[in-house]
């Protein structure tokens, strides 16, 4: 009995070398980006900064956070909820035609891969530039948000949704084919009951994914509650940026809890 | 039986064999009634505006058509930036992903028994994930200054948190077999935990590390908006200048970069799993 584990040892293939060098290049690669990192502020008033930040967090400005007027948390919250609702709805809406589009197992693959290149440049341009540009077409406030929001979407919930559909099986088709189904039934008894778990799920997740992102647009004067958020950071008023991030954090968090058990719910079908 | 079964009672079928089979009618009007509901508030809220759209749409390529023929005289000065916003996001996501190792441990329920530590380590990676990226590097910056210090940092706490999450739901998926056997054999829950259950995750965790890695390139390259360093510092200065041939040239090196990354993690995670 033991020597037959030993024998097994033995067999077992020797991949220490590719292991030490993989081991090897890391550190390189560490080595090469640890000079990035340079104290620029060694005075320790970090830690003081620090302190008021979380000081601010438990003692948040109650009248900030309990204003039910345009300029309280409460309606803030709400601003950044339909600005991430709608821009999930309409960059998920944007994203179908593209994602059936570069999808390789349905369209030749010059025109995936013309798609899938379209989708890369989409998602390499940063959330605050594609905010820039909605401004000019609708000046400030929560419309340039929610367009930016709709064009960031199209990268992520393009890419999962080629993802579901080359996963798509063809066999069911071939067989609604064999009974003489037409095209729409074919979509609506082939197609459909695969793909919409799958894509609800991924839009749910995005859907996540917009109401953290939503802050950065406040940098640009898009809308929702980034913009009182960074004045109130840099103007040292913690208690405010308490009551913000207080606001914030619950919101994503529910949201997450009922994402999390519509998902499950999804997944086991 | 719930409230929406008893409102719209469920369908019932009469089989050839006499027994009554019930199918629950759709949830489907309801998911689009709330849906659509959403919709009309968000509308109201944001001001979406169709006519806005379609008459000054065009002014949206405005800046787009700026940026072509690209500045590549300004090609030598984005080396340094993206150099950093690279260095940044290699070093962020390898502290991050390291520190999640332990509270990933922690958090999987199948490993630490107590309910009461799973349940504090959970809530404190919530916690940390529901914090903006944006929103901690701008606290960075205040901490450690301007600079790549506080873009590595931020770009850690988002792997630190987002990798935590799915490092523990990875463990407790995995087969518990060798670990009950390296216990019964007089293994500590630490021996059984590092032979038996670390080997089962460490592809996936490789390859969800590296996955990470991607995304913050693209991420690491916001964060210099609010001097934390990187591309986005240049890429501020060149929009508040309007030289937006040269936003143009940036933008061009990063979507280069970025898919050259994708494809070197693309491959590496292949070869992963």
């Amino acid at each position: 009995m033991n020597e037959k584990i030993l024998k097994a040892y033995a067999s077992a293939p020797k991949t220490w070398v590719w292991k030490l060098l993989a081991a090897f290049v890391v550190v390189c690669v560490l080595a090469w980006s640890g000079s990035a990192v340079k104290l620029n502020n060694p005075t320790g008033k970090g830690l003081e900064v620090a302190g008021n930040i979380l000081s601010g967090i438990f003692h948040p400005s109650a009248k900030l956070l309990l204003t039910f007027g345009t300029d309280g948390v409460p309606y803030l919250l709400l601003e950044t909820f339909c600005i991430a609702f709608l821009g999930t709805i309409v960059g998920a809406v944007i994203s179908l035609p593209l994602s059936f589009l570069s999808a390789s197992n349905l369209v030749p693959k010059w025109i995936a891969m013309i798609g899938r290149l379209l989708i890369a440049a989409i998602r390499t341009i940063p959330a605050f530039v594609y905010g820039l540009m909605f401004i000019r077409v609708t000046g400030p406030g929560p419309f340039a948000g929610l367009l930016t929001m709709s064009l960031c979407s199209i990268g992520m919930v393009s890419k999962m949704f080629i993802e579901s559909i080359e996963d798509l099986d063809k066999r069911i088709l071939e067989s609604l084919d064999a009974a003489g189904c037409t095209t729409f039934q074919k979509i609506r008894y082939g197609i459909l009951p695969q793909l919409t778990a799958d894509f609800t799920s991924t839009i749910i997740y995005r859907f996540d994914m917009n109401l953290r992102d939503a802050t950065v647009l406040g940098l640009v004067g898009a809308g929702g509650i980034g913009a009182p958020l960074i004045f109130a950071m840099s103007s040292y008023r913690w208690n405010e940026v308490g009551a913000i991030l207080l606001g914030l954090i619950i919101l994503v968090l529910i949201i997450e809890w009922i994402s999390a058990k519509i998902r499950t719910r999804l997944a086991r079908g | 039986m719930s409230l929406y079964d008893r409102i719209f009672r469920p369908r019932r079928y009469t089989l050839s064999d006499g027994t009554v089979v019930a199918e629950k009618r759709s949830r489907a009007p309801l998911v689009i009634l709330i849906l659509l509901a959403l919709t009309v508030v968000s509308v109201r809220i944001t001001g979406f505006n169709f006519t806005v759209l379609v008459t000054k749409g065009s002014k949206f390529f405005d800046i787009l058509k700026a940026m072509f023929p690209p500045n590549t005289a300004y090609l030598g000065k984005i080396w340094q930036p993206l150099w950093d916003t690279i260095k940044m996001s290699i070093l962020g996501s390898f502290i991050g992903a390291v520190l999640a190792i332990p509270f990933a441990v922690l958090a999987a329920s199948n490993i630490v028994t107590n309910r009461v530590v799973v349940f504090l380590v959970r809530l404190f990676l919530s916690l940390v994930r529901t914090l903006p990226t944006l929103v901690c590097a701008l606290i960075a910056t205040y901490i450690f200054g301007l600079g790549t210090m506080a873009g590595t940092c931020a770009i850690a706490v988002f792997t630190f948190a987002y990798i935590g999450k799915q490092l523990f739901e990875i463990i407790e998926t995995v087969d518990m077999g060798p670990f009950e056997s390296m216990e019964a054999l007089g293994a500590t829950r630490l021996q059984a935990f590092v032979t038996a259950v670390f080997p089962q995750v460490l592809p996936t965790y490789l390859s969800v590390s590296l996955f990470c890695l991607e995304g913050n390139v693209r991420y690491a390259s916001i964060l210099g908006y609010v001097g934390a360093g990187g591309l986005g510092l240049i890429m501020n200065e060149k929009i508040g200048w309007r030289e937006y041939d040269s936003l143009g040239m940036i933008l061009i090196v990063l979507f280069v970069t970025v898919i050259v990354i994708e494809t070197i993690s693309h491959a590496l995670r292949k070869r992963l799993t």
